[in-house]
């Protein structure tokens, strides 16, 4: 189904082990060419060891990696047509930032004439609009200057593949969103296969077109953003993407759930036999919250916490039987006599299609 | 009245201090005054002091040229030496070894402090001497080989007894390097001899500076090494010391030799750190 040729990355059945540990287990994967791929998971689960395999900074302990069709057992580092941007940067603190720029195309053979690269390198710190700023020192550089020269560096090679192992981790909230945005715009235009390691699920929903979602080494999903959110392979990938409620109760029929509470809830048809125990993840806005007094039917609780976020807010609703549940309620869709304060009693309506069902 | 804080705290310093300033002074500035005062004097007829202001003693320096030439060409050489031996040995500690046993490893570099350095090298000067190695390769036919009493033994000596004091500055500066900096330089397209060069080299130089300036300057004093395999022919500024302290009593010619030696130190070690410090200053790793 997928030829070589239109596959940038490739692992086949590839199991990594340090010792007695494996980090990850028969692991395939393909990326296509020109994609955005997001390699998400908890910490530990083995997403840096496969980045580290693709870089060559590690060798598959079972299995193949290959690079455009070609396997790249053996083949070091500086030979891969693939440049990483690293967790922590690594820049060369002993260089200046066009230095550290122009370190890859200084390596290259032949030789590229010195006029070229300095051109080259200015071009790249263009690109991310630090320009100006190629004889400043690393350190006296900031953290999101830093990602950014770290950036330039690995794109200045015009590497068939750039690899990025969370590489705004350790930016504040507000330059991660507007870095998250250039890489984004700069991966369109350059056309480069970017495979980019996050635990964040923001960040990995938002950028990719792609998630490849891992758990304990292995891939638990690999899909687009909205598959992953709206039909998660399990209950891990439900509870990791995004927020989840997770309720347990047993089919009844096709389409409804006897809650552990005891209430019936709808849900969308399952193949699975009834009188099966399951286990239901509701996402958080699946959940609609009406003020007990006006509504019918749903069922009964009470609102213990409120956060306000803002454009909406999250409720902790207490359900006798189910324990707390958390709701997200868009501001506009507000009644106008407003939020429903701590203490309040409400009726929670399930939107069927919001509910996953996976079996216990 | 009760002292306010900062004066107690200024008294216990200057009691702490006290001893380590007043063993200096009497033992390192008392001597070095005398020292220099001796070196603008005359030799006493039976020998030691006599009180002059002369240039002399200064002026005779060339008379032990032989002396200056053997120190400051054997000691930097011999400096370089060690280096060359060191930096692998210090690299293979700090990058390639396993952690597991990187402590042992490096203690072990140090063992030989266990035993002095004058029984170690008495038993190279039994090695080199004409009943070692030379008397093995007489038995195999290769007749006359003198190696006691050379150059080549004095480096020998040398790289022998100084390389734990190279290694360990080295060491610690590579023990400091960013690995990932090794990574990163190898995932731009750096060959592993373009990355020594280009990342490892640089930023363990402060290591190499400091490791070179401490061996130069206590080679610039040696006395033991060349005085045990380098005989009577390859000799030092100390052994010229020695000789002229206690043999022939010269003490104004003596003193002078130590200051021009002391002069010498002094230019090295300013040198040796006007370069550390230039690149001591490009070494804050400022990563996260
Ligand atoms: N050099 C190593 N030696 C031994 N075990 C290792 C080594 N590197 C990684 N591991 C183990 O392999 C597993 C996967 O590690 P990896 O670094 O790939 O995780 P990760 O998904 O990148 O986590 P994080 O989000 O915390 O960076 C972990 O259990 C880790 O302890
Ligand atoms: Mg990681």
């Amino acid at each position: 189904m997928t030829s070589a040729s239109v596959n940038d990355i490739e692992f086949r059945s590839v199991t990594k082990r340090y010792g007695a540990v494996t980090a990850v287990t028969d692991i395939n994967l393909a990326v296509p060419k020109g994609a955005f791929v997001a390699l998400l998971g908890p910490s530990g689960c083995g997403k840096t060891t496969c980045l580290r395999m693709i870089g060559g900074f590690e060798q598959p302990s079972e299995g193949e990696v290959q690079i455009g069709g070609a396997a790249m057992a053996g083949i070091p580092p500086y030979r891969r047509p693939v440049n990483m941007v690293f967790q922590h940067y690594a820049l060369f603190p002993h260089f200046d930032v066009e230095a550290n720029v122009a370190y890859g195309l200084k390596q290259m053979r032949p030789k590229i004439e010195a006029a070229e690269i300095s051109r080259r390198v200015g071009a790249a710190l263009e690109m991310v609009r630090l320009g100006g700023f190629g004889k400043r020192r690393i350190h006296e550089m900031s953290g999101g200057q830093q990602q950014r020269v770290a950036l330039a560096r690995a794109l200045v090679n015009k590497p068939k593949v750039l690899l990025l192992d969370e590489p705004l981790a350790a930016l504040d909230k507000k330059l991660r969103t507007a870095m998250q945005i250039e890489l984004q715009t700069l991966q369109r235009e350059l056309g480069i296969t970017f495979v980019l390691v996050t635990h964040d699920q923001e960040e990995a929903l938002s950028m990719s077109d792609k998630v490849c979602v891992m758990s304990a080494g292995r891939i638990v999903q690999f899909a687009s953003p909205q598959e992953v959110y709206d039909r998660p392979a399990n209950i891990f990938v439900a509870d990791f993407v995004g927020k989840t409620n997770r309720l347990s109760g047993t089919l009844e029929n096709g389409n409804a759930v006897r809650l552990s509470s005891g209430a019936l809830m709808p849900v969308r048809d399952t193949l699975l036999a009834p009188g099966t125990a399951l286990t239901l993840a509701v996402r958080p806005e699946a959940i609609r919250l009406a003020k007990a007094a006006e509504a019918a039917g749903g069922i009964a609780g009470t609102v213990t916490h409120r956060i306000f976020l803002g454009s909406s807010v999250e409720y902790s609703v207490a359900v006798s039987g189910l324990g707390d549940l958390l709701v997200t309620a868009e501001r506009q869709s507000l009644a106008a006599d407003g939020l429903a304060e701590p203490g309040d009693p409400v009726r929670l309506v399930f939107d069927p299609s919001g509910a996953h069902v996976f079996p216990a | 009245m009760p002292l306010a804080p900062a004066t107690k705290r200024n008294l216990v310093t200057s009691a702490l201090v006290a001893p380590a300033a007043a063993w200096l002074f009497v033992f390192l500035v008392l001597p070095f005054i005398a020292i220099l005062v001796f070196a603008f004097g005359e030799r006493a007829p039976e020998g030691g002091y006599q009180a002059a202001f002369t240039f002399a003693q200064f002026a005779n320096l060339g008379s032990r040229a032989a002396a200056f030439r053997n120190t400051m060409m054997i000691a930097p050489v011999g400096a370089f030496l060690c280096l060359i031996v060191a930096y692998p040995v210090a690299y293979f500690l700090a990058v390639k070894a396993s952690p597991k046993y990187r402590l042992v490893l490096v203690s072990l570099v140090v063992v030989p402090f266990w035993t002095s350095l004058l029984v170690r090298t008495y038993a190279w000067m039994y090695i080199l001497g004409s009943r070692g190695l030379p008397n093995l390769l007489d038995m195999v036919g290769i007749s006359d080989v003198r190696m006691l009493n050379t150059p080549g033994a004095v480096l020998l000596g040398i790289v022998y007894g100084y390389l734990p004091l190279m290694i360990m500055p080295i060491y610690v500066s590579l023990e400091k390097l960013d690995l990932r900096l090794l990574e990163a330089s190898a995932d731009l397209g750096a060959k592993p001899l373009s990355t020594f060069f280009g990342i490892t080299l640089p930023l363990s130089l402060p290591g190499v500076m400091t490791g070179t300036a401490l061996v130069t300057i206590l080679l610039l004093g040696e006395y033991l090494i060349p005085q045990l395999l380098g005989g009577g022919k390859v000799f030092f500024i100390g052994n010229a010391l020695v000789d002229l302290f206690l043999q022939s009593r010269n003490w104004p010619f003596g003193s002078a030799i130590a200051v021009t030696l002391v002069a010498v130190v002094v230019l090295v070690l300013l040198v040796a750190m006007r370069i550390a410090w230039r690149f001591a200053g490009t070494r804050q790793v400022d990563l996260v």
